[in-house]
């Protein structure tokens, strides 16, 4: 067990190097980072004392030493926009992309689970039809232009919840419906096909035949089975929630770190950027080690490999 | 069966290819979603390759006398606006029709150059195994660990939008995905009778990939290319929206919306009927792949 966990660790750690490495490169693409950072009318004597004091001029590696040291203490540089440090900006509003993209998830497994558990045992009814069209659109919907579909619906015809910001749950609404419809429908489709699949095993067979009725059957031996793949999706999606939480926060202006990042973006502000991208990768890096570790509880064969 | 002097016609011969074909194609047929998709993609590819003589007015052509008006609207010339125009006074519908091909453009280029990459990545991942496979599924996490839209802005942002770097970027990024499908092909093919024979026949390792194995990846890839076909598209409209696609004037779907976005209390037609473009045209290609994976291999857990 614990061989395994090292080994998952290390591998953690090797992919947060390699996620390091990429948003150092990031300002490299150009082959020159100070034409990146500078505004363009600088002039060629600018460029180079610009490049002096960065560092720019030492070898690659020196400077991506440096970065990775930066990086571990939580220094980004400061923004170029606000003067205040890169890495503070974006870990201010962690929170607030936390509690969008959890109240979206939140929704999804609340939707999603049942929907594909009654599909699955009802298969083939009109609710198994209509849950499978539903989240079929769903996953073919462009999550933005559902937002401002909410918006035109909600906020400007019926005038019930807000268009944007964050303040009481009423703001919470519309973004965490839009961020959690891909999700929602993913699940659904999962969760449907993952309970048919374990329904069909010889063991729900066997209990059936023994005379167990139904609803256990159901609950204890399919479920406990189908929640594995669910569980390993979870971990998955909610990498697809924060980044989607980027375009879902800029159309309802959500305070988070997606809407700072497109903005630090429009605005060449790089430190952020770098900050952004790095932080919530490697939240997405943790939280899938965490997910793999609830696995091995749930699957006992994993523990033994 | 009559029989004149030597004129005794024999049944035709049908290649095994050839029946297999029209097996697939009956098949497919006989499931009207997958039809339906397919009809869907093409009357969008023909309305894309087709552009200039679809629309009915020029999509860049502004008339200010002629803004936010609703759909059905005719104009002092007596032409109709179906689908209203925009704030500058487009015609919203000829916007549309034009922005059918940045969308299936960046699509198809985009999943060649993922496709192509993933394909190498999971035949090399899975055949050879070991070390090989260990470094290109490290590679693979760290792709998969960024939220790719982030990734995506930061690097276009530095780079500068285009066409071009769009399809790049969004090129580059996807390979994981049919990297993992070919890998495990290519990890189970490489236990069969046929290829354990030709490496026993001294076959190179190189010319069985491409010829023993590559050919039998070839359908899970198909299926994941399609559906990611799709999400491509997504993905490129949400670019466009954040301003970071093919550039203004031209018509891009996610750029219409972002433009509707500022009048969606006024003029709630600029929004909608690119956004309805892009769930049919995405929705059309769903229903095909999903299609497509029944019918060539309903395992695949895709």
């Amino acid at each position: 067990m614990s061989i395994f966990l090292t080994r998952r660790l290390l591998q953690s750690l090797v992919v947060l190097l390699g996620v390091s490495f990429v948003v150092f490169f990031i300002l490299f693409l150009t082959g020159d980072p100070a034409l990146v950072l500078l505004p363009p009318e600088a002039s060629a004597e600018d460029i180079r004392q610009f490049r002096e004091r960065m560092g720019f001029n030492d070898p690659f590696l020196v400077q991506y030493g440096r970065f990775l040291a930066g990086a571990l203490q939580g220094n980004f540089g400061d923004s170029i926009r606000h003067g205040e440090p890169a890495f503070h900006l974006v870990v201010e509003r962690m929170p607030a992309t936390f509690q969008l993209s959890g109240a979206a998830l939140l929704i999804a497994l609340c939707l999603a689970i049942p929907a594909g558990i009654v599909s699955a045992v009802r298969r083939n009814s009109v609710l198994d039809y209509f849950s499978t069209v539903v989240a079929l659109l769903g996953q073919s919907m462009p999550t933005f232009w559902l937002g401002i579909m909410l918006i035109l619906l909600f906020s400007v015809q019926l005038q019930w919840l807000p268009s944007s910001g964050r303040g009481d749950l009423r703001h919470l609404v519309l973004p965490a419906i839009t961020l959690g419809l891909f999700t929602t429908a993913r699940i659904t489709r999962l969760t449907r096909s993952g309970m048919l699949e374990v329904l069909s095993q010889d063991y729900i067979r066997t209990a059936r035949a023994k005379g167990v009725n139904d609803p256990p059957v159901v609950w204890k031996h399919a479920l406990k089975n189908a929640a594995i793949p669910i569980v390993t999706i979870v971990g998955i999606e909610l990498g697809t929630l924060l980044g989607g939480s980027v375009i879902t926060e800029t159309i309802f202006a959500w305070p988070g770190v997606g809407r700072l990042s497109v903005q630090a973006i429009y605005n060449r502000d790089y430190p952020v950027v770098q900050a952004a991208v790095f932080l919530l990768a490697t939240t997405f890096v943790l939280v899938n080690l965490f997910v793999d570790v609830l696995y091995t509880y749930l699957d006992p064969r994993i523990r033994l490999r | 069966m009559s029989t004149t002097a030597g004129a005794l016609t024999l049944p035709e011969e049908v290649h095994p290819t050839q029946r297999e074909w029209r097996v697939f194609v009956r098949r497919l047929g006989r499931r009207r979603t997958a039809l339906f998709g397919v009809v869907v993609v093409a009357i969008v590819l023909l309305t894309a390759l087709g552009a200039s003589w679809v629309a009915p007015f020029d999509p860049i052509e502004q008339d200010i006398g002629e803004r936010l008006k609703p759909p059905g609207w005719r104009d002092e010339g007596g032409r109709t606006h179906l689908l209203g125009t925009d704030h500058l006074g487009r015609d919203i519908l000829a916007r549309i029709v034009h922005g059918a091909r940045p969308a299936l453009l960046v699509g198809a280029a985009a999943v060649a150059i993922s496709g192509v990459l993933g394909m190498m990545a999971g035949l090399l991942a899975g055949y050879f195994g070991g070390r090989v496979d260990d470094v290109l599924m490290r590679l693979a996490d760290i792709q998969l660990a960024f939220p790719f839209i982030l990734l995506a802005i930061a690097v276009i942002g530095v780079l500068g939008p285009s066409l071009t770097t769009i399809i790049c970027v969004i090129g580059v990024s996807s390979w994981v995905v049919y990297a993992r499908i070919v890998r495990g092909a290519a990890l189970s093919l490489r236990e069969r009778e046929f290829v354990q024979a030709a490496q026993a026949l001294g076959g190179g390792d190189g010319r069985i990939l491409v010829r023993h194995i590559l050919p039998n990846v070839l359908t899970p890839w198909l299926v994941v290319a399609t559906l990611d076909m799709a999400r491509v598209i997504v993905i490129e409209s949400a670019l466009s929206f954040l301003g970071l696609g093919v550039q203004p004037p031209a018509p891009t779907w996610g750029g219409m919306l972002a433009d509707g976005r500022v009048y969606i209390s006024t003029a709630w037609w600029l929004a909608t009927f690119p956004g309805l473009a892009i769930l049919v045209t995405v929705l059309g290609i769903n229903l095909f792949g999903d299609g497509l994976r029944d019918t060539l291999d309903p395992r695949l857990k895709v």
